[in-house]
């Protein structure tokens, strides 16, 4: 595996989770895949508040998930948005869904 | 143990996979989990199943995390319902609103399992702790009220035993706690059928029922003995023979007991292991003391008890004040002792007569900062005429029985028992079997009184009433009849009583008889001239009390007739 999904993390969901392992990996992706284009909206629509509670909340169930460098970037977002700089942010927002791409890769590939 | 207990786990998180992951950790420890995804729905879901534990996220849609907690912990009331909140947030800002609304707790994401355990495991101990406490707490308060009632319930039983009696008479004040009874301290009072006023102040060593449990014998020997006419002397007796058989090893009763003569202006007093009591004379301002000088009530038995008592004229205002140790010994918040010292500066310095009662209880309050006033007891006895006190004399109620109606009898009196024993409580008690003459008692005891001395003193013993004129002659008087009394060797008194019904009264007709040689009377006395030289024999007392009085033989039998009617 790669620095884009934390592998001790992973381990320790697979033991708890049992079964239910798959289940709660593709409930991540559903949900993340509905997350990144509402982050692009909100950025357009210049809506910080929005931006920043959705970033929150992805940042809070990527970090779950070991998706370490995902919930960094999603920081970083919910970061600016709360300070309302959102000069220059959509670059991070491409990082962000170059990177969650990665981390679904790596996922799907379990 | 708290380890293995399932706790109800309640999670309240709107992004699927973290409540998901939350859910299944929860499990692998063992608890129950109800699991929402949004605040309103926690807070329904709170009162539905009562968790032990809830697990919030704080930013949730519909109702966020703040507002479900706060609603939760309202639900909760007293109960402790530990919230934990979900949240990776980094700023104090959000971490203070969290607090506010009433979390106790935070876990960030990513969740660790071993984290999540130790904060259910430190949580659950918590609650179980406060639900102790609750439990303990009410208890107590259970407990608490129980005992409470109980003692209510004593207090009842008690005041109607151990109740002031004459403690209203206008001579007296006294200051006891309604509760007084469970700090030990008991006071009685009550008047003789001679008019005197005894009263008797006691203090039980400990606290609460077994302190109170002993003034109920004593209350009831006292009331008992003192409205049969006994003396001092063998009302106390009594009382300390009584509680040295019922009360266990190291309980016993510190007591005063006062006997005050009206009409002698006189008290006689035994005191017994309570502080000094203080007599303030009035003209002068001087106080005297009375030492304890006898072991507490309690303590020795019959033989070895000693009854000595002092005997201290008192002038009309001269006032005698008894205290229980509560006074001397209250302390201030530095935990020193008022201390004699201190009360006895109260009577100095010209102090008012009548405001020491006050002063003494507003300075001991004062001392001692409106602390432990329920152990002090107070009494202050003004001496006074006896024409200042209203009768309040024991009044007898109707018995269920309805008593003697007509009757006679004899008693004869032998030289033994004319030298150990009072015939007059005996005999009081027998009138006063009578219905109509228990309200006489006081009247019967003097008339009984007066003729059983003059037959003892002047038939038996052979003693001139002339000797009672001078005060040399008065000393000689009772010296020599010590004396003749210990010598007596042949003697006899005998009462003939006799009780006949008349109209809604009846005659009493009391006959003393005794050994002596009795006197000139025919000529004198029946006539009811001359009766100055006899005056020692208390003639014009017992006629003024008595419908007549004649002599007979040779002035060795005397008879009485006693009428009352109930109508009067």
């Amino acid at each position: 595996m790669n620095e884009s999904v934390d592998t001790d993390t992973l381990s320790m969901l697979k033991e708890v989770m049992e079964d239910d392992f798959q289940l709660l990996v593709s409930t991540f992706l559903d949900d993340a895949q509905l997350r990144i284009p509402q982050l692009f909206e909100e950025f357009n629509a210049g809506d910080g508040e929005m931006l920043r509670q959705t970033a929150h909340s992805l940042k809070g169930s990527s970090s779950n998930l070991g998706a370490v460098r995902l919930s960094e970037l999603c920081f970083q977002v919910e970061h600016r948005a709360k300070e309302n700089q959102l000069d220059g942010l959509e670059d991070v927002l491409y990082q962000v869904k170059a990177e969650f791409d990665q981390v679904r890769s790596i996922l799907e590939g379990l | 143990m708290l380890e293995s207990r399932a706790l109800t786990v309640l999670i309240a998180d709107d992004t699927d996979s973290d409540r998901l992951i939350l859910e299944a950790i929860v499990k692998k420890e063992g608890h129950q989990v109800i699991s929402v995804d949004n605040g309103i729905k926690a807070v329904a879901a709170y009162q539905e199943h009562h968790p032990d534990l809830v697990l919030l996220d704080a930013l949730m849609p519909v109702m966020d995390g703040f507002e479900a907690a706060r609603q939760i912990k309202v639900l909760a009331g007293e109960d402790l319902v530990p919230v934990i909140f979900l949240t990776s947030l980094a700023d104090t800002d959000s971490l203070v609103k969290c607090l506010e609304a009433g979390g106790d707790d935070f876990l960030s994401k990513p969740y660790s399992r071993v984290i999540l355990k130790a904060k259910i495991k430190a949580f659950s101990r918590m609650r179980e702790m406060h639900q102790m406490v609750q439990l303990q707490r009410d208890q107590i308060a259970q407990h608490n009220s129980h005992l409470m009632r109980e003692q209510e319930v004593a207090k009842q039983i008690f005041d109607k035993i151990a109740h002031t009696g004459s403690m209203n008479a206008p001579n007296v004040r006294y200051s006891l706690s309604p509760l007084a009874i469970f700090n030990g301290d008991v006071i009685v009072a009550a008047v003789r059928p001679s008019g005197s006023m005894m009263v008797l102040l006691g203090d039980f060593t400990g606290h609460g029922l077994p302190a109170a449990i002993g003034s109920m014998p004593l209350s009831s020997i006292f009331y008992g003995m003192v409205g049969k006419g006994y003396s001092m002397v063998d009302i106390l007796r009594e009382i300390n023979q009584k509680l040295k058989q019922i009360l266990p090893v190291g309980v016993f009763c510190c007591a005063t007991i006062v006997d005050m003569n009206f009409s002698k202006r006189k008290i006689k007093i035994w005191n017994g292991g309570l502080p000094d009591c203080y007599i303030h004379r009035l003209d002068s301002g001087a106080v005297d003391t009375v030492r304890s000088t006898h072991l507490p009530l309690g303590v020795l038995n019959d033989a070895n008890f000693k009854d000595d008592c002092e005997q201290v004229e008192m002038n009309p205002g001269d006032r005698l004040y008894l205290w229980s140790d509560g006074i001397i010994e209250s302390r201030n918040k530095h935990g020193e002792m008022f201390g004699e010292e201190r009360l006895k500066q109260l009577f100095e310095n010209n102090a008012q007569a009548d405001t020491v009662f006050e002063r003494i209880l507003d300075a001991v309050h004062e001392y001692s900062d409106g602390q432990r006033d329920d152990d002090l007891s107070l009494i202050e006895l003004t001496m006074a005429d006896p024409g200042q006190l209203p009768d309040t004399r024991q009044e007898y109620t109707t018995s269920r029985y309805g008593g003697l109606q007509e009757w006679s009898m004899t008693l004869e009196l032998k030289t033994s028992t004319l030298k150990l024993f009072d015939p007059l409580p005996l005999l009081l008690n027998i009138l006063v079997e009578v219905p109509g003459l228990r309200s006489h008692s006081g009247t019967l005891y003097t008339l009984l009184a007066e003729l059983y001395s003059n037959a003892l003193e002047h038939g038996v013993l052979r003693l001139p009433s002339s000797w009672k004129t001078t005060s040399e002659g008065f000393e000689r008087y009772y010296q020599e009849r010590q004396k003749r009394m210990d010598a007596l060797s042949a003697g006899f008194i005998r009462f003939d009583m006799e009780h006949q019904t008349q109209g809604a009264g009846g005659v009493l007709t009391i006959r003393v008889t005794d050994s002596g040689d009795g006197f000139e009377h025919v000529k004198n006395i029946n006539n009811g001239h001359r009766l100055e030289a006899y005056s020692g024999r208390g003639i014009a007392l017992i006629r003024s009390l008595s419908h007549s009085l004649r002599y007979l033989g040779n002035g060795n039998q005397v008879e009485v007739t006693f009428v009352w009617d109930a109508d009067d």
